[in-house]
């Protein structure tokens, strides 16, 4: 079947369903507009259908809700909506039917007050303390300094799974903890040194980027999207410049397209080499650990002499990028991949004889295809656990459809296998940052804006380093940003680390954690 | 094994010798602060990092602290995994309304006499996030600061001038 054709398919499986749905395009994606009331019966044909649960987010408009969830399958996107009245709003969940789909419903029943009926969990995700139960920050009624405490008081009461018997105990951990990483809480449930139950509470670091970034003009958006999450800065920033100059109907320059593939997979390269040498050094393995974080430090180096900016904030900016790649940097990049690629080797051949190493990550933190595929699970983990999914090969965009390019993918689905998935991508990036340099070719690498129709809609969705990032973009009038909301990887996949530590011991859990590496900051929003 | 070796000894030791401050940025960093730690810590501090709403974007360069081009515990600064063991509370971000009490028992955890670093841009004055119904914006909104180091992200180089800055002169 080809691509399109499932899609016709599909919209005469939901008419045989009395599923009604109405077909609106969009400058990027097909909106299907359904009742609120086929919602979850929507999402229990596009399961039959194979297809999988991408993201889900809600829009305040006038007295009315939409409600949106994004759909993929062959590499084609479908957004659905329903839209519920303000006075009333609920509808039926679709977590029964998508794993997925569970904290991003709960995220937006604490945003906006939108009851998801027959939601399996409905407590509380998002929301600590910082605004009470039936306040809603999304909701246009609610000011953007809100009306907090002088001091927030901590989130104490969440209620958390219990487990009882004999020789049963509880671990809690964070939200400070004893690296340096960011925050969040685990709550463990374990027998001696096994874990039986992992709990995720997350939320800590929810700074409300989707409520600051109303009102904001193109640029000052592309600068926040570069801090949804610090690590993936040209991915984040790229999704949203590319969902905006949708709307606005702008074409980038091919140069600065092929400017932005090398920034990605310069950020892919580096944060793979820093995950490396930290899984290293949670199994005690100090030397890759050490000559890891050299190699990404060289790398930074580069970063800050060709681009001006270590971890490349600020370089992609609506409508192309604000800086252009001389002959002289060309070979400068060329150089240090020839550098990078020996030294490499020989730190892998090291590594892969290394029993120590092999006796820790091997079978370790086990992730099960079958769960992957259930989860939706993205990036490196989804690719290790046989998840081939990328956007880059499956919904191809400049630069990424004028090169050839491997995905490697793995079902052995233990720490091992997501530590040479990495690896393997950092090769495949480094063959790609080579092809985009021998195409580039003179030209512009900024198109003039234009101010875009207020209402215009739009989803930019590229792979950053952690997997899929989708992004969502209304305009209001006046060139300003009227929704704006960020589908970092980590959303989908923070879940199955709850899955797959069970039966693992519980000083393998930030071993275990590493090797997903979810962000929180992106998560939280 | 031998791989292993051949590798460290042929990889030979990178660590870069580093310029301390010159006066004129000591004073930016505050030099009454500088005089106090002479007195108190012998030329040694120990760091507890608080990430309290960052993007995680410092937390990266604070990592590369300890890579070894910087390896920053040649100059007596060590990372510490409790407040507890700490003289310096080294805090990123905006203060998040939901690190806001976790922050401020922190700050109670770590033992007199203690001093606080606010690290980056937002730790700073607020940053891209400022002050919302999220969050409280900079870190001396919460707990007294006493150096800033801005940048978004501070580089490692101006981390190690801001720490330096605070144990001599």
């Amino acid at each position: 079947m080809s691509s399109s054709n499932w899609t016709v398919d599909f919209l005469n499986q939901l008419i045989s369903a009395a599923v009604t749905v109405e077909q609106i395009s969009l400058p990027s994606t097909t909106l299907w507009q359904t009742e609120s009331n086929h919602w979850q019966q929507f999402a229990e044909l596009a399961l039959q259908q194979n297809m999988r649960w991408v993201a889900g987010w809600a829009e305040h408009v006038q007295d009315r809700f939409f409600i949106n969830a994004c759909f993929e399958k062959q590499g084609v996107y479908v957004l659905l909506r329903a839209i519920v009245n303000a006075a009333k709003p609920e509808l039926p969940s679709q977590a029964i039917v998508y794993p997925a789909a569970n904290r991003s419903e709960r995220h937006t029943q604490d945003m906006f007050g939108i009851n998801f009926i027959g939601h399996p969990d409905n407590r509380r995700w998002t929301r600590h303390k910082a605004w009470p139960k039936h306040s809603h920050p999304l909701r246009k009624d609610f000011s953007v300094q809100g009306t907090p405490d002088e001091i927030t008081q901590p989130d104490m009461d969440y209620p958390f799974v219990k487990a009882h018997g004999t020789g049963a105990y509880e671990i809690p951990v964070g939200p400070v903890h004893a690296g340096i990483i960011e925050p969040g809480h685990f709550r463990f449930q374990a027998v001696g040194e096994l874990i039986l139950n992992l709990e995720e509470r997350l939320g800590y670091v929810h700074k409300g980027i989707e409520k600051i970034a109303e009102g904001r003009s193109p640029e000052s958006l592309a600068r926040l999207a570069g801090r949804v999450s610090g690590d993936t800065t040209v991915g984040h920033a790229w999704a949203a410049c590319k969902a905006m100059e949708q709307a606005a109907g702008i074409d980038i320059p091919p140069r600065a397209a092929l400017i932005r593939g090398v920034l990605a997979e310069r950020e892919r390269v580096a944060n793979h080499m820093g995950d490396m040498g930290a899984i290293c050094n949670d199994v005690a393995f100090v030397f890759a650990q050490m000559q890891f974080t050299r190699l990404r430090e060289l790398w930074l180096r580069t970063n800050a002499t060709v681009f001006g900016h270590r971890l490349l904030m600020d370089r992609i900016i609506p409508g192309g990028v604000n800086c252009d790649l001389s002959e002289e940097s060309c070979a400068k990049i060329k150089q240090d991949i020839i550098q990078l690629r020996k030294e490499l080797s020989e730190i892998m051949s090291a590594v892969d004889l290394n029993s120590s190493l092999e006796d820790r990550l091997f079978t370790a933190g086990y992730l099960a295809p079958e769960l992957a595929a259930a989860f939706g699970t993205l990036g490196y983990v989804g690719r290790a656990s046989g998840q081939s999914f990328d956007v880059r090969k499956n919904a191809p965009y400049a630069p990424y459809d004028q090169v050839a390019f491997k995905v490697p993918v793995e079902t052995q689905g233990d720490i091992a296998s997501r530590f040479w998935v990495r690896n393997k991508e950092i090769n495949a990036a480094l063959k790609l940052i080579e092809k985009f340099i021998a195409l580039l070719s003179p030209g512009d690498i900024i198109s003039p804006w234009k101010t875009p129709v207020a209402g215009s809609e739009s989803l930019g969705i590229v792979e950053g380093w952690r997997g899929e990032i989708v992004s969502y973009i209304r305009f209001d009038a006046d060139n300003k940003i009227a929704r704006f909301y960020p589908r970092d990887p980590s959303i989908l996949n923070w879940p199955v680390l709850e899955k797959l530590v069970l039966d693992n011991i519980v000083p393998d859990f930030p071993v275990c954690n590493k090797s997903l590496n979810g962000s929180y900051s992106g998560s939280d929003l | 094994m031998l791989r292993l070796f051949k590798k460290v000894l042929t990889t030979g030791v990178v660590t870069e010798s580093f310029k301390p401050p010159k006066d004129d940025e000591l004073e930016q960093l505050g030099i009454e602060i500088k005089r106090h730690l002479d007195k108190n810590f012998s030329g040694s501090i120990a760091i507890r990092e608080v990430d309290a709403g960052s993007c995680n974007g410092c937390e990266l360069e604070i990592h590369a602290l300890n890579n070894p081009f910087y390896d920053i515990e040649r100059f007596g600064i060590h990372f510490v995994a409790s407040p507890r063991h700490a003289d310096v509370l080294l805090v990123t971000g905006p203060v998040s309304r939901h690190m806001q009490t976790a922050l401020l028992r922190t700050y109670e955890a770590t033992p007199n006499p203690k001093w606080v670093v606010a690290v980056g841009d937002c730790a700073v004055c607020g940053g891209e996030f400022g002050i919302s119904y999220a969050s409280c914006g900079a870190v001396s909104n919460v707990i007294p600061v006493d150096v800033v180091i801005p940048g978004c992200p501070p580089t490692p180089l101006a981390l190690m001038k801001g720490l330096l800055g605070l144990m001599k002169g």
